[in-house]
């Protein structure tokens, strides 16, 4: 399955594929002579016969245990019973520290710290929030809010700006023609074009020049059931300043969080509905 | 009954050779121009991150709004029954086709991924107002193709009903149209200096003004190439009046337009912007779209019409003067507009102040760069190169007006 055809399928779009793995093995059965080597032989065969049939199940039950809850089945569309969000607590994100950027850059493929900051793709920054009136600041990570109600989405003239089933917004790279329009109209500099040509990208987020790029809340982790880098990498660093989770599971830990502290999203008075929550600000 | 003949340019003179050489070579340079921006990114032009649109689209959008404008005369002779105007009628909807080809030609061309047209044309979004463009546009040219059949068919051309309904479509068609254009910007909720209704209107009036101003340029050119008057000193009166309309409209929509930005607090940093210290974008806003744009044409034309200013210059110069003068400021309305809204900062947090890596809460450096320019101008080129081979092979110009009492 290609990007092009995500919207509906498994791969998650704006992605690479991840390919199903299979795993098969060989059976060595060695034979003996008489009666008793054919009843050997017999149980022998029973036993791996039996072997055969109960361990994928055994395997399956294994690997459902390791599996996270959230992980989608690869050939299972996406659903609308889930609504991917983060939740980032700016009192917990440390001025000066850059290691949710640095991890969307390995994750993603894109070069950080950026040499041409006019120019180079950032699909997600520091941002220092300073009020001139009192002098206090604060800083947080900025990057799309995929949300409910994206204006990249409707301005896109092909489509292929979209929201997914649970809430990310993605670029399919198969039909952007680059026109920027969606840069235009999103409220939050979120977006970035590739002015140069590419080279050594990462498999699962292609890019290309002249098309555009934003943040896909690493959609292609979170279809395997994990989280982002950005918010893995604030967690190794011991900030744990941000929380990914379904918010539309009253049971994750995200909305829970957003149900208890008073939270803000980013010009929420523009009716994008973002899907990304800041506390502390 | 107005009888009319046209005619077709046969006997050509050093001057149209080499406008036409001159825009097959601008074309040509564009062409170049585009494959080095295409082969090399857009990093080799002035655009970036915050600044997307740049100035291939001041020429694609200027193009456009004046190409719906240009077919301001037809409009005037087929909806309203000005026979006056007929004899210009074919060259007005030449001109509109023409113009329009040589915007969308820009926009394209400037796409990042210029090779998918063909998924833009046949994939489309209904909610963006882009996609509506795309059938306003492709829209417009067959229109004017069929409205422009009624006039110069033999056949249809006995049929005024037929004209004239085909005059009203265009009409409604080129006022939709531009609304669409202005539109573009009007839907954007994030960016202050765009996001308003009065995009569409102040959009209409400024396509009057430019779209009349080629007109009155090409027809000018043209009395120059045929040597012969192809307007009547009352026609010229005419467009001298039309053109102060339309200029006077012009104004009227910018100054609601920032009055209302400026009654609302929330935009005074923005108007500010753009008013006072936008440096470039406020001399061009102005200096170019008020002063030499506006100002200037209106003063000119006026002043043309009395005793004093018919003893200083003829009716023609001072036409000429003032639709050169409303080119330049349409060019720099649309700079002003399409780049300064860009360029200024979008507004994360309000109240507060922002930096970033990405260069959030400064105002944006963009500087033109000479592909970007070269692509532009080859824009007018082949608007001027479709008006100048069209006039060749078909007869378009009126030869002379002879009217039955």
């Amino acid at each position: 399955m290609s990007c092009g055809d995500t919207k509906a399928g498994s791969c998650g779009g704006g992605c690479g594929c991840a390919s199903k793995a299979g795993a098969g093995e060989a059976l060595n059965l060695t034979g003996g002579s008489g009666v008793d080597a054919a009843r050997r032989f017999f149980l022998k065969s029973a036993s791996a016969f039996t072997t055969l049939a109960l361990a994928p199940g055994v395997t399956l039950m294994a690997f459902a245990e390791s599996t996270p809850a959230s992980a989608r089945p690869a050939d299972q569309p996406v659903s609308s019973k889930n609504r991917w969000g983060l939740l980032i607590d700016a009192g917990k994100c440390a001025d000066g520290c850059n290691d949710c950027v640095t991890a969307c850059s390995t994750e993603n493929g894109w070069a950080s710290p950026v040499k041409h900051p006019a120019t180079d793709a950032q699909w997600i920054r520091k941002l220092t929030v300073r009020d001139p009136k009192n002098g206090s600041s604060y800083s947080l990570p900025m990057m799309c809010q995929h949300c409910a109600e994206p204006p990249c989405v409707d301005v896109c003239p092909t489509g292929a700006s979209f929201k997914r089933a649970d809430g990310i917004v993605l670029v399919d790279r198969h039909i952007c023609i680059g026109c920027r329009y969606c840069m235009m109209a999103c409220p939050y500099k979120a977006r970035s074009f590739v002015h140069e040509p590419l080279h050594d990208q990462k498999e699962h987020a292609p890019r290309g020049k002249g098309c555009v790029e934003s943040c896909t809340m690493c959609v292609h982790r979170v279809d395997k059931g994990e989280t982002p880098a950005c918010v893995e990498a604030c967690a190794k660093a011991g900030h744990n300043a941000m929380i990914f989770g379904d918010l539309n599971d009253p049971s994750s830990e995200i909305a829970k969080r957003v149900a208890t502290y008073r939270t803000t999203r980013i010009r929420d008075d523009l009716g994008t509905d973002p899907g990304v929550y800041y506390q502390n600000i | 009954m107005a009888r009319i003949t046209f005619q077709k340019l046969d006997d050509h003179s050093p001057l149209f050779w080499g406008l036409l050489a001159l825009h097959a070579i601008v074309i040509a340079v564009g062409l170049g121009a585009v494959w080095y921006m295409e082969h090399h990114g857009h990093i080799v032009t002035g655009m970036n991150n915050a600044v997307v649109w740049g100035t291939p689209h001041v020429f694609a959008v200027f193009l456009i709004v004046a190409a719906s404008g240009a077919l301001n005369v037809a409009s005037i002779s087929s909806v309203f029954n000005r026979l006056a105007y007929k004899p210009f009628a074919r060259l007005s909807g030449l001109l509109a086709i023409a113009l329009l080809a040589g915007g969308l030609a820009v926009l394209v061309l400037d796409l990042g991924r210029p090779e998918r047209l063909t998924v833009a044309m046949t994939t489309y979004n209904f909610k963006s107002i882009f996609s509506w463009n795309i059938y306003l546009y492709t829209g417009f040219f067959a229109i004017v193709a069929v409205y422009l059949f009624t006039m110069m068919d033999r056949g249809a051309s006995k049929n005024p009903a037929l004209n004239k309904a085909a005059g009203w479509f265009a009409f409604v068609w080129r006022l939709a149209l531009t609304t669409g254009t202005g539109s573009i910007f009007g839907f954007l909720i994030a960016r202050e200096l765009y996001d308003s209704a009065l995009m569409a209107p102040l959009f209409i009036a400024a396509s009057f003004l430019y779209g009349l101003a080629f007109t009155v340029l090409v027809l000018f050119t043209m009395c120059r190439e045929t040597r012969q008057a192809l307007l009547s000193e009352e026609m010229v009166s005419s467009f001298r009046g039309l053109l102060v309309i339309f200029a006077l409209a012009v104004l009227y929509f910018t100054i609601v337009f920032h009055l209302t930005n400026l009654y609302a607090a929330e935009h005074w940093k923005a108007e500010m912007f753009i008013l006072r210290d936008g440096g470039i974008y406020t001399l061009l806003f102005w200096v170019g779209h008020i002063l030499v744009g506006l100002l200037m044409p209106t003063a000119i034309l006026l002043y043309a019409g009395t005793t004093s200013g018919k003893a200083m210059m003829s009716e023609r110069r001072a036409l000429t003067i003032a639709s050169v003068l409303a080119l330049i400021g349409g060019m720099s309305f649309m700079y002003s507009t399409i780049i300064g809204g860009q360029a200024y900062p979008l507004d994360l947090f309000p109240g507060k102040e922002v930096s970033s890596s990405f260069l959030d809460g400064q105002v944006s450096a963009y500087a033109p760069s000479l592909p970007e320019v070269l692509l532009g101008l080859a824009g007018v080129s082949i608007a001027m190169l479709i008006v100048g081979v069209a006039l060749k092979v078909m007869p378009f110009l009126p030869k002379g007006v002879e009217y039955d009492s």
